[in-house]
């Protein structure tokens, strides 16, 4: 599905836009960011709760260009200038973590496990 | 020659900086993507740079990141001062972490860093005494 599509199904913001038709198959939902430097493999939409400048920095280390933050988390111009310079989309939606899964999910992105 | 690097750069990690943890490997991440390194091999790089560079920052007092670029292969050195892991071989499971809570609100002390850099480099070395911790990984191109 398209970044306009993930857009639409989590009544999101997109907040950082460079790349809102590029197609992606995978989602990894995770607050640990460890845990995403152990699994990403593939062009994926990482959803995450957490909300600091690493999120942006573990996104750029395993060439993740989107991100969904989740439960409404609002994320600083820091992490907003980060996201910029390193061209990765960023989208906010008031969904929880759960939520926002399952939608994406039911519309048909798939997890890194069944590949 | 293939012992002599074709590129090498050292870079000073201090203690408890986080504001700007990961932007050393975003560096290195960088200047590899420009000398057109396979994709994969510059995300391991990546990675295990990044793992190494946040130990740096939470557990040590301090240290550096030695890159180096082969004909044949990249080596990143992590060299800290201390206060070194006492037992090695439970700090490399997973899981395994002594990481404060500030550090946890940052999305890391989930106890996988080690292992993540033994998973995604070639080959891993390391070594620790109070002096301090010594990982050396390399990857194959
Ligand atoms: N450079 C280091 N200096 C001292 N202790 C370290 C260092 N790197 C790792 N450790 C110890 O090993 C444990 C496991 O490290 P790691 O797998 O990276 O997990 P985490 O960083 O999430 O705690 C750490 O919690 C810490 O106790
Ligand atoms: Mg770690």
């Amino acid at each position: 599905m398209k970044v306009s599509d993930i857009k639409n199904i989590l009544d999101a913001n997109v907040l950082t836009c460079n790349n809102i038709d590029k197609c992606i198959s995978y989602a990894f939902g995770s607050d640990l960011m460890s845990d995403v430097l152990a699994y990403i493999n593939e062009e994926t939409v990482l959803l995450t709760g957490l909300n600091n400048p690493q999120v942006i920095r573990t996104a750029e280390m395993v060439d993740v260009s989107v991100i969904v933050f989740v439960r409404g988390k609002q994320p600083t111009k820091e992490i907003i200038k980060l996201a910029e310079e390193n061209d990765i989309t960023i989208l906010a939606t008031d969904h929880i973590m759960f939520t926002a899964c399952g939608l994406l999910y039911s519309n048909g992105l798939r997890g890194l496990d069944e590949q | 020659m293939i012992n002599i690097p074709i590129k090498s750069d050292t870079y000073i990690i201090n203690a408890n900086d986080f504001s700007v943890a990961g932007k050393v490997s975003s560096d290195i991440k960088k200047d590899l993507k420009k000398l057109g390194i396979h994709p994969k091999i510059i995300r391991r790089t990546a990675i295990v740079c990044y793992e190494s560079e946040i130990n740096i920052i939470i557990h040590s007092i301090g240290g550096k990141i030695v890159f180096e670029l082969y004909e044949d292969r990249i080596v990143i050195n992590s060299e800290d001062r201390g206060p070194g892991i006492s037992d090695i071989e439970l700090a490399m499971k997973e899981g395994y972490s002594t990481a404060t809570n500030e550090v946890r609100e940052l999305g890391f002390g989930a106890g996988m860093g080690l292992p993540n850099m033994n998973r995604w480099a070639d080959e891993f070395r390391i070594e620790s005494s109070s002096k301090g911790t010594l990982i050396k990984m390399t990857i194959f191109l």
